[in-house]
C-alpha cells in the first residue's frame, strides 16, 4: 500500500481530470500546498474584509428601514435594503461556482479537500443579515491560508471572527456581573453558553474530552466581552466581561481589566492539549481514509500532531506517509459537493461556460440538488457539520437525487459531452470495471451513459 | 388515468421485478402480507433541544415567574390553560381541540439517561439508540421493535426526509423515502444503473429501495394506465431533481399518513429548529407551528377511522435551563417534555412527577429534574399498541429499562 498519482487525485484531491495531471509523490502534494494559490488568483472569491462592508451597510439600511416604518420613505428604504440582499444572495452562486471551478481546473487537490475539511470542521453559518451570504469570503480569508499554518492560529482566528460569533450566539453573552449588564439590569443581560461548548465539544478536545459543565460555563465567562460592534464587525468590550479570572480545566485564565489576550491563552492550551490532538487526529483520518480507520494510522497522526504542537503541515506529512491512507479500494462516499465538484472536474466545465450561468441557473443546476441529495451548500443543520458516515449519504432518497442529477445536469454544464467510452475511463482510470464500460456503451443515450458512469460506486467512492 | 407519472413508475417497477427481483434484499412480493398489527405508531424527533417549560409551561408553580421574564407564560400570557397548572404555549392553540377531545397529553419532566454533557449529537444519539449509555454503530429502538415482531417487512416502517433517523437503523427492514425524491427511469436504464451498482452493496440495496418506493401506491390504476398505453417512450425523460413545492413538514406528513393509510404502521421523522439560545419567543413559535401543522396534516391524512387508531410521540434529546439565559433564550439542560397525541391516546392530561422549579429541585441546581424516562412513555405506548410482551421491551428494545407501573396512556 503505497502512493499512486491516482488515488492521490481521487482519495486526497477532486478526482481524474481528463487534462490535468495528478501528483507525481507525496513530496510535491506537500510542497503544492505551499506554492502560489492559483486558484484563489484564476477563480477569485472576495476576502470577508472586502466583503464586510456590505454587511454593515445592508444592516444599517435595515436600522433606517425599521425607523421610517409608517413615513413615506419606508417603501424606498425597504427596496434599496432588498436589492442589497438579492445582490449578495447572487453573488453567494457566483462564489458557489467559482468553488467549483477551483475544484475542476486545480493541480494540487489536496489544498480544496483540506479547506473543504476545516470549513466543515469549524462549520460557522450565517444567521444574520448578509452575513447569511458570508460563507465564501468567510472560508477565503480565515480557513483557506490557515490550512497549512498551526491548528491554535486557526482556532483563534476562527474563535473570534465575527462569522463564528453570530453564529453561536457569542454577540449576546454578557458577563453576569459585568459593568454592561449591572447598568442595564432591566434588560436581564446575561450569560450565553454556547460558542464556549462547542469550543470545547466540537473545535477542540472533542465530546469524550476531559471536561465538565463548570468548565463549558467558566470559559463561557472568559469569551464574554467578544461581540460584534455596530457595524457587525470584530470587537471586544471589556465592559461586557465577567470580572475576574476563569478557571479552565484547572489553569486560571484572565483577571482585571479584561482583555482578549487570556482568550487566546486558553485557546492556544485547547489547541495542544493531548484530547484535541486526538480528535483532530480521528477526524482526519475518518475523513480522508474511511469511516472505520486503521487505529495505527490514528496514533501516528496524534504523535505528530503532539510533538509538533499542532503543526498542520507536519500532520498532513504524517497522513500521506503511512501505507494505511494508500489501501487501493475505495471506501469513503463523497458527501454532495464533493460528488458534484468532481463530476465537473471529470467532465472539464468549461470556465466560460460556468461564468455563462445566470444566478437562479448555478442555483437549479447545482445547489438545489446537492440540498436534494442531503448537502445543503453552506447550512449544515448544526455546528457539528457534515457527517462523515456513508450510510448517511447513500439513502434511497440520496442516491435518488444524485442519479437523477448525474443523468440530467451534465449536458446542461458541458453541452459537447465527451465520448462516453472515452469519459469512462477518463473519470474512473484504473477503477473502470467491466459492467461500467459496458453500461457506458450500451446507454441509449450520451447523456444516459455520462450519467451511468457518475452513477457508478467507483466515481462515488473516493 | 392518464397521469403519465404512473404509467412510467409502473414500467420502471416492471424492469425492477424483470431483472433484479432475487437480487434485491429489499424486494416482497405484489401482495403485502397482512400487517402484523393495527395501531399506527408515528415518532417525531425534535432536534435542537425542545423547551420544555415554554411548550407546557407550569404557570402554576411558584418559582416559575421568577425563573422566565423575557418567556413569561401562562394564560395571562395567552397560552390556553390546560389543567390550572399547566398552559400551552400559543403557537399550539390550534391543537386544543384534539386536547378538548382526549386526543392530545404530554408528559412532563422526562428525560433519556444522558446527563452532564449536554451535547446535542450524543443526545439524540442516546435517544435514538434507547440505551443506557452511547456504543458506536448500534442499532435504534424502533428497528429492534420491528426485529421482535413477525411479519414485518419494508413498508411497515417508514424513515422520511432527508435527516439519518438513526432509531430506525438496524436489522428489521425499514423503508427510507422523501417525497421529493421520486426516481423515474426508462427500463433500459434502471437495468443499467443496478449493473454499475450491483457489486456495491450499500449502493445497490438503496437504488433498489428507490425504485421500489417510487411506484405509486395504487399499483392497479396503474397496471390499467398501462394496458391502456402502448409503450411510447419519448414520455420516460428524467428530471433534474427539485423539492415539491409547499411547505416541507407538510408535504412528510402528508406522505406519512399516505403510507399509514395503508400497510404501513410505524412512521418516523425529525422536524428541526428547536435550539434557541437566542430569541427564543420568535424561534420556538416558528417550530412549534411546525409541529402543530404537522399534526394536524396527520389527523386530516389519515381520515377519523385511521386516526382513532393512531398514536404519535413527539420526543427531543434533553430540555433546556430552567432559568432563561441572558439573551432571551435558554441553553442546553436536562428534563423535557413529550407530546402524544391521535386517537388511541388517552389525552386531557399531563402525565408525569411534577419535580418543582425551586432552586433546590433543579438537577444541577440548572435544569428541570428528570423524575420519569422517555423509554418508559414509548415503551408502554408499543407494549399497547402492538401487544408485544413486556419483557421484550425491558431486554431488547430498551435493555436495562425497568418499566413502570402501567400509566394508561393509550385507550
Amino acid at each position: 500500500m503505497t502512493f499512486s498519482p491516482e488515488l492521490a487525485d481521487i482519495r486526497f484531491g477532486c478526482g481524474l481530470s481528463p487534462d490535468i495531471a495528478p501528483p507525481q509523490s507525496v513530496d510535491s502534494m506537500l510542497e503544492a500546498l505551499q506554492a502560489r494559490d492559483e486558484m484563489a488568483a484564476r477563480f477569485p472569491i472576495p476576502l470577508f474584509s472586502e466583503f464586510q462592508p456590505r454587511i454593515a451597510e445592508y444592516r444599517h439600511a435595515k436600522t433606517r428601514q425599521r425607523k421610517a416604518a409608517g413615513t413615506d420613505d419606508e417603501v424606498a428604504l425597504s427596496e434599496q435594503a432588498r436589492a442589497m440582499g438579492i445582490a449578495a444572495s447572487q453573488d453567494m452562486f457566483k462564489w458557489y461556482g467559482q468553488t467549483v471551478m477551483r475544484w475542476t481546473y486545480t493541480s494540487s487537490g489536496l489544498r480544496e479537500r483540506l479547506v473543504a475539511f476545516w470549513t466543515d470542521h469549524f462549520t460557522a453559518v450565517g444567521k444574520l443579515g448578509l452575513f447569511r451570504n458570508a460563507g465564501s469570503p468567510f472560508v477565503e480569508e480565515i480557513i483557506r491560508p490557515a490550512i497549512t499554518g498551526r491548528f491554535a492560529d486557526m482556532l483563534i482566528a476562527v474563535t473570534t471572527h465575527p462569522m463564528m460569533v453570530q453564529f453561536l450566539d457569542q454577540q449576546v453573552s454578557v458577563g453576569p456581573d459585568s459593568i454592561a449588564a449591572q447598568r442595564a439590569k432591566k434588560r436581564n443581560l446575561g450569560l450565553n453558553e454556547n460558542l464556549a461548548r462547542e469550543v470545547l465539544e466540537l473545535h477542540t478536545l472533542g465530546v469524550e474530552g476531559p471536561y465538565t459543565q463548570t468548565d463549558v460555563r467558566e470559559l463561557a465567562e472568559l469569551l464574554t466581552g467578544l461581540a460584534l460592534n455596530n457595524d457587525w464587525g470584530y470587537s471586544f468590550f471589556p465592559r461586557r466581561s465577567q470580572p475576574g479570572p476563569e478557571t479552565v480545566l484547572g489553569k486560571t485564565y484572565g483577571g482585571d481589566p479584561s482583555r482578549i489576550e487570556p482568550i487566546h491563552e486558553v485557546l492556544r492550551d485547547l489547541a495542544v492539549h493531548p484530547a484535541t490532538a486526538s480528535h483532530i487526529a480521528r477526524k482526519l483520518a475518518v475523513h480522508f481514509v474511511s469511516d472505520n480507520p486503521d487505529p495505527a494510522l490514528i496514533t501516528h497522526l496524534t504523535s505528530r500532531y503532539t510533538e509538533t504542537g499542532g503543526d498542520l503541515m507536519a500532520v498532513y506529512a504524517a497522513l500521506l506517509e503511512h501505507p494505511a491512507a494508500w489501501h487501493p479500494e475505495l471506501y469513503n462516499v463523497k458527501p454532495p459537493f464533493s460528488f458534484i465538484a468532481s463530476a465537473c472536474r471529470a467532465l472539464a466545465v468549461e470556465a466560460t461556460q460556468m461564468a455563462s450561468f445566470r444566478p437562479n441557473q448555478v442555483a437549479h443546476r447545482m445547489v438545489v440538488p446537492g440540498a436534494l441529495m442531503g448537502q445543503h451548500w453552506q447550512r449544515a443543520p448544526g455546528p457539528d457539520g457534515w457527517p462523515e458516515e456513508d450510510s448517511n449519504w447513500i439513502t434511497p432518497q440520496g442516491l435518488s437525487a444524485r442519479v437523477r442529477w448525474a443523468m440530467t445536469a451534465p449536458r446542461l454544464l458541458r453541452p459537447d459531452l465527451p465520448d462516453p467510452r472515452d469519459f469512462v475511463g477518463k473519470a474512473l482510470g484504473s477503477y473502470a470495471s467491466e459492467p461500467v464500460r459496458f453500461a457506458a456503451a450500451a446507454a441509449e443515450t450520451r447523456a444516459e451513459a455520462v450519467g451511468l458512469v457518475l452513477s457508478a460506486p467507483a466515481f462515488q467512492r473516493r | 388515468m392518464s397521469d403519465p407519472i404512473s404509467r412510467r413508475a409502473f414500467l420502471a417497477r416492471s424492469a425492477l421485478i424483470g431483472c433484479s427481483a432475487a437480487a434485491s434484499p429489499l424486494w416482497t412480493p405484489v401482495s403485502f402480507a397482512a400487517a402484523p398489527w393495527d395501531t399506527r405508531l408515528v415518532v417525531i424527533i425534535l432536534r435542537g433541544g425542545m423547551d420544555a417549560l415554554d411548550v407546557v409551561q407550569p404557570y402554576g408553580d411558584p418559582d416559575y415567574q421568577g425563573l422566565r421574564t423575557k418567556l413569561a407564560g401562562g394564560p395571562a400570557s395567552g397560552a390556553s390553560d390546560l389543567d390550572g397548572f399547566f398552559a400551552l404555549h400559543p403557537a399550539l392553540s390550534p391543537l386544543m381541540p384534539l386536547w378538548r377531545k382526549g386526543e392530545l397529553g404530554f408528559v412532563h419532566a422526562v428525560s433519556t439517561p444522558y446527563r452532564n454533557k449536554r451535547s446535542h449529537f450524543d443526545g439524540q444519539d442516546l435517544l435514538e439508540a434507547g440505551t443506557d449509555t452511547l456504543a458506536v454503530g448500534g442499532d435504534g429502538w424502533l428497528n429492534r421493535l420491528l426485529q421482535q415482531i413477525p411479519g414485518v417487512e419494508a413498508r411497515t416502517a417508514y424513515a422520511i426526509g432527508h435527516d439519518d433517523m438513526k432509531l430506525l437503523s438496524g436489522a428489521a427492514p425499514v423503508a427510507n423515502w422523501s417525497p421529493d425524491a421520486e426516481l423515474i427511469m426508462s427500463p433500459q436504464a434502471v437495468r443499467l444503473t443496478e449493473l454499475v451498482m450491483q457489486e456495491d452493496p450499500m449502493f445497490h440495496a438503496a437504488l433498489n429501495e428507490a425504485l421500489l418506493l417510487s411506484e405509486p401506491a395504487d399499483i392497479d390504476a396503474a397496471a390499467m394506465v398501462m394496458a391502456q398505453d402502448d409503450g411510447g417512450s419519448a414520455m420516460m425523460q428524467m428530471t433534474m431533481p427539485r423539492p415539491v413545492k409547499g411547505k416541507s413538514e407538510i408535504k412528510i406528513a402528508q406522505f406519512a399518513a399516505e403510507q399509514l393509510r395503508g400497510d404501513a404502521r410505524v412512521a418516523s421523522f425529525s422536524i428541526n429548529g428547536w435550539d434557541t439560545h437566542n430569541r427564543q419567543e420568535a424561534n420556538i413559535k416558528a417550530a412549534l407551528t411546525r409541529l402543530s401543522d404537522t399534526l394536524l396534516t396527520l389527523q386530516e391524512g389519515l381520515g377519523d377511522p385511521i386516526w382513532q387508531n393512531t398514536a404519535i410521540m413527539a420526543m427531543t434529546e434533553f430540555g433546556r435551563t430552567a432559568r432563561e439565559n441572558g439573551t432571551g433564550g435558554t441553553d442546553h439542560g436536562t428534563g423535557g417534555a413529550m407530546l402524544l397525541a391521535g386517537g388511541a391516546i388517552r389525552g386531557g392530561r399531563v402525565y408525569g412527577d411534577w419535580p418543582g422549579l425551586s432552586e433546590a429541585a433543579l438537577f444541577d441546581r440548572r435544569d428541570l429534574m428528570p423524575t420519569g424516562d422517555v423509554r418508559d412513555v414509548a415503551a408502554w405506548i408499543m407494549h399497547s399498541a402492538t401487544g408485544l410482551d413486556q419483557n421484550r421491551f425491558e431486554q431488547v428494545v430498551f435493555p436495562g429499562l425497568s418499566m413502570s407501573r402501567k400509566p394508561g396512556f393509550l385507550l
